[in-house]
C-alpha cells in the first residue's frame, strides 16, 4: 500500500505537524520504505489470532470516584506558556 | 584513599556504613567527576547543590542510626523521570522548560530509601532512538571511544555512559525496545528491564505505554538487584502496575544453577551473524554448562517479525501519547501563533519536536488512521500475540533464555548508513524488542571485548516476574566472564 503526496499532507495535518513542500517527496519515499518493510508481516496468516493488547492479563482496578491530587492550581500553571486569571491562556480563537 | 567513585554501589554503601568516608565526600567526588566529564555530555541538568544537601542529610542519618537501604548513594536519573522541582526535558525542545510539580513513583521510592540525585541524564528524544543522537541536547559520547567518538547506544545513553565513566554510582533507565540493555551493552555496564508491571510508570514521560518499563543501570549484577529492590513495587497510580510481592533480588545472587535449563533460540543466529558475537555467545553457554546448567536449542519462530511489529505498535502508541504536547498547558509554545488554534498546535509541535519523533508520530498516526488500522495496527497486535506465544512455548522447555544483546558493538557518532536509512538503525534492536512485546524481564551484562576493543553484552531473558532466576544466572556469568570495567 504505497502512499502518495496527498496522504503525506493529510497524515501531517492529523498529526498537527507541518511538512514543508520541498520535503513532501522525500517524506513519502521514506514512509514507503518503512511501510514496505512492515508489510513483511503479511507473510503470516493471523485470521484466527486474538490481538494482544496487554501482556499482563488482569482486569483494570476500580477506585472510588474522588479527587486524589487536587488543589494545586498554582503549581500546574507555573508550567503554562501563558496563564491569566488562574486559567491557561490561548490566542483569541472566536471572532 | 583510592578513588571512591570506582566502587560499586554496594561497596560504596558498605564504606558509608563503616564510616570509611562520608556521604558528602562521596557526593563531592562524583560532582568533581561530573565537572571533569562534561565532554561526555551525559547530563542534561546537574543538581550538585541539591545533591550535597541530600548527602548532608544522609550523614546525619548515619550518625543517628536511621540510615535507609540506599542512604547517601549518588545516582543519576534518566531525564524521562519526572522529578519534583527539577527540570525534566525528555531530551526534547518541547519540554526544555518543564519543571514537574510532582515526583515519579520510581524516583520517589529511591528518595524514600535515601538515594542522592546528582542530576538528570541525557537520552534520545522521548526515548526514541538507539544511539542517543536524537537528543535535543546533542549526543552522548561513549566512554570507550578511542580515536573516534562513538555512540553510547540508546535511548538510555546518558545513563549507561555515566555509570561507565563513574559520573554516578548507578542510574535509572527506561526500556521500550532495548533502551536499557543496548546502551548497557555498548558501554560495558549492566542493566535490567524488569517484567512489565514491576515498576510503576507513573511520572515517567510516556513513549509506548504497553511496552515502557523502568529499570536500573549499574556497575554489576548485585548493584542492579539492590536498586531494583527499591525501584519495583505496586503502585495504585499506574493501572498496569502488578500487585505482587517484590522478593529481595539480592537473595538470588548466590543461588545454584545446577539443572537449570538455558535455552538458545536458533532464530537469533541468522546467516551472517557477527562471528565474534556468536563466539562469545557460545562461550557464555559453555560457562553455564560448566556450572551444571543444561543448555539446549529452542525455537522462537516469529522472531523475524518482531521488529516490524514493534515499529507499528510503538509509533502508534507514541502518536497517541505525544498528542498532549499542544503548547497550551505546558511545554514549548511557538512565538508566531497564526490565525487558528490549529496553527498554534502545528507551529509549536513542528518547532518543538525533533526529526525522529516527528517521523514516529506520523507513522503512528498513519497506522491508526481510518482505513489502515486493521491492515497495520490490528495486524501488529495479532503478531504480538504470536511472538508472546513463542516465548510461552519456549519456557515450557527452559528456565531462561540466553542471547547476545546486540548484533554489533558501539558505532561512530554520525554513522552515514544509520542516518541515511532509519531501518538500519532500527535493526540494532533485533535481539531486544521481542522481550518488550512479550513483557518479559531481561538483563544485559558485559561478556568481554571484541577485537576492536569495545564491550559486547549478553542478554538473559526470564519468565514473567521471574527476575530472580535472571539475577541468579547473571551473577554466575559475571563471575566467570571476569569483564574488566572501565
Amino acid at each position: 500500500m504505497a502512499i502518495d503526496n496527498e496522504t503525506v499532507k493529510r497524515v501531517a495535518f492529523l498529526s498537527r505537524l507541518r511538512v514543508e513542500n520541498d520535503k513532501i517527496e522525500a517524506t513519502k519515499e521514506e514512509f514507503n520504505k518503512i511501510l514496505t518493510w512492515i508489510e513483511e508481516l503479511n507473510e503470516i496468516n493471523t485470521d484466527n489470532v486474538e490481538p494482544l493488547i496487554a501482556v499482563n492479563d488482569m482486569p483494570l482496578r476500580m477506585r472510588k470516584d474522588e479527587v486524589t491530587a487536587g488543589h494545586c492550581r498554582e503549581d500546574i500553571l507555573k508550567n503554562a506558556p501563558a496563564a491569566e486569571y488562574d486559567y491557561f491562556a490561548v490566542p483569541k480563537v472566536v471572532e | 584513599m583510592s578513588d571512591i567513585t570506582k566502587l560499586t554501589a554496594f561497596d560504596a554503601l558498605e564504606g558509608l556504613k563503616k564510616k570509611e568516608f562520608t556521604a558528602v565526600e562521596l557526593t563531592e567526588a562524583y560532582v568533581r567527576n561530573m565537572e571533569n566529564g562534561r565532554h561526555y555530555n551525559a547530563y542534561i541538568t546537574e543538581c550538585a547543590d541539591k545533591a550535597i544537601n541530600q548527602a548532608k542529610e544522609a550523614d546525619k542519618r548515619y550518625a543517628d542510626g536511621t540510615a535507609r537501604a540506599l542512604e547517601g548513594l549518588p545516582l543519576g536519573i534518566k531525564d524521562l523521570f519526572c522529578t519534583k522541582d527539577i527540570r525534566t526535558t525528555a531530551a526534547s525542545h518541547i519540554l526544555d522548560n518543564f519543571i514537574p510539580p510532582y515526583e515519579s513513583t520510581v524516583t520517589q521510592h529511591l528518595l524514600n530509601d535515601g538515594a542522592v540525585f546528582l542530576g538528570k541524564l541525557n537520552l534520545d528524544e522521548f526515548a526514541m532512538g538507539g544511539s542517543n543522537e536524537t537528543s535535543y541536547f546533542g549526543p552522548v559520547i561513549n566512554p570507550w571511544s578511542k580515536d573516534k567518538d562513538l555512540v553510547p547506544g540508546g535511548s538510555s545513553g546518558g545513563s549507561a555512559a555515566a555509570v561507565a565513566a563513574h559520573l554516578c554510582a548507578a542510574s535509572t533507565g527506561t526500556d521500550t525496545g532495548g533502551s536499557i540493555r543496548e546502551p548497557a551493552a555498548f558501554c560495558g555496564v549492566t542493566g535490567i528491564k524488569p517484567t512489565y508491571g514491576r515498576c510503576s510508570r507513573y511520572g515517567i514521560v510516556a513513549f509506548a505505554s504497553s511496552l515502557d518499563q523502568a529499570g536500573p543501570i549499574a556497575q554489576d549484577v548485585r548493584d542492579c538487584a539492590m536498586l531494583l529492590n527499591s525501584m519495583a513495587g505496586f503502585d495504585d497510580k499506574d493501572s498496569t502496575s502488578c500487585n505482587l510481592t517484590v522478593p529481595d533480588y539480592t537473595s538470588f545472587l548466590n543461588g545454584d544453577i545446577k539443572g537449570l535449563v538455558v535455552g538458545l533460540p536458533k532464530e537469533y543466529r541468522p546467516e551472517g551473524l557477527n562471528a565474534e558475537v556468536a563466539a562469545y555467545w557460545d562461550k557464555a553457554a559453555e560457562m553455564l554448562k560448566a556450572r551444571g546448567a543444561i543448555v539446549k536449542e529452542i525455537s522462537l519462530p516469529h522472531t523475524k517479525y518482531a521488529l516490524a511489529t514493534y515499529y507499528v505498535l510503538a509509533p502508534a502508541e507514541a502518536s497517541s501519547n505525544l498528542a498532549r504536547y499542544d503548547g497550551i498547558r505546558y511545554g514549548y509554545r511557538a512565538e508566531a501563533q497564526g490565525e487558528h488554534l490549529d496553527e498554534l498546535y502545528i507551529r509549536s509541535r513542528t518547532e518543538g519536536f525533533g526529526k525522529e519523533v516527528k517521523r514516529r508520530i506520523m507513522i503512528g498516526t498513519y497506522v491508526l488512521s481510518a482505513g489502515y488500522y486493521d491492515a497495520y495496527y490490528l495486524k501488529a497486535q495479532k503478531m504480538r500475540r504470536l511472538i508472546y506465544n513463542d516465548f510461552m512455548e519456549a519456557f515450557k522447555q527452559c528456565d531462561i533464555i540466553l542471547t547476545p544483546t546486540s548484533p554489533i558493538t558501539a558505532f561512530p557518532i554520525g554513522d552515514e548508513s544509520m542516518l541515511q536509512n532509519p531501518i538500519n538503525m532500527y535493526l540494532n534492536d533485533v535481539f531486544t524488542v521481542s522481550v518488550n512485546l512479550a513483557g518479559l524481564p531481561a538483563m544485559s551484562l558485559p561478556i568481554g571485548l571484541a577485537q576492536n576493543g569495545l564491550p559486547l553484552g549478553m542478554q538473559l531473558i526470564g519468565k514473567p516476574f521471574d527476575e530472580g532466576t535472571v539475577f541468579n544466572i547473571a551473577a554466575k556469568l559475571e563471575a566467570d566472564a571476569k569483564f574488566e570495567r572501565k
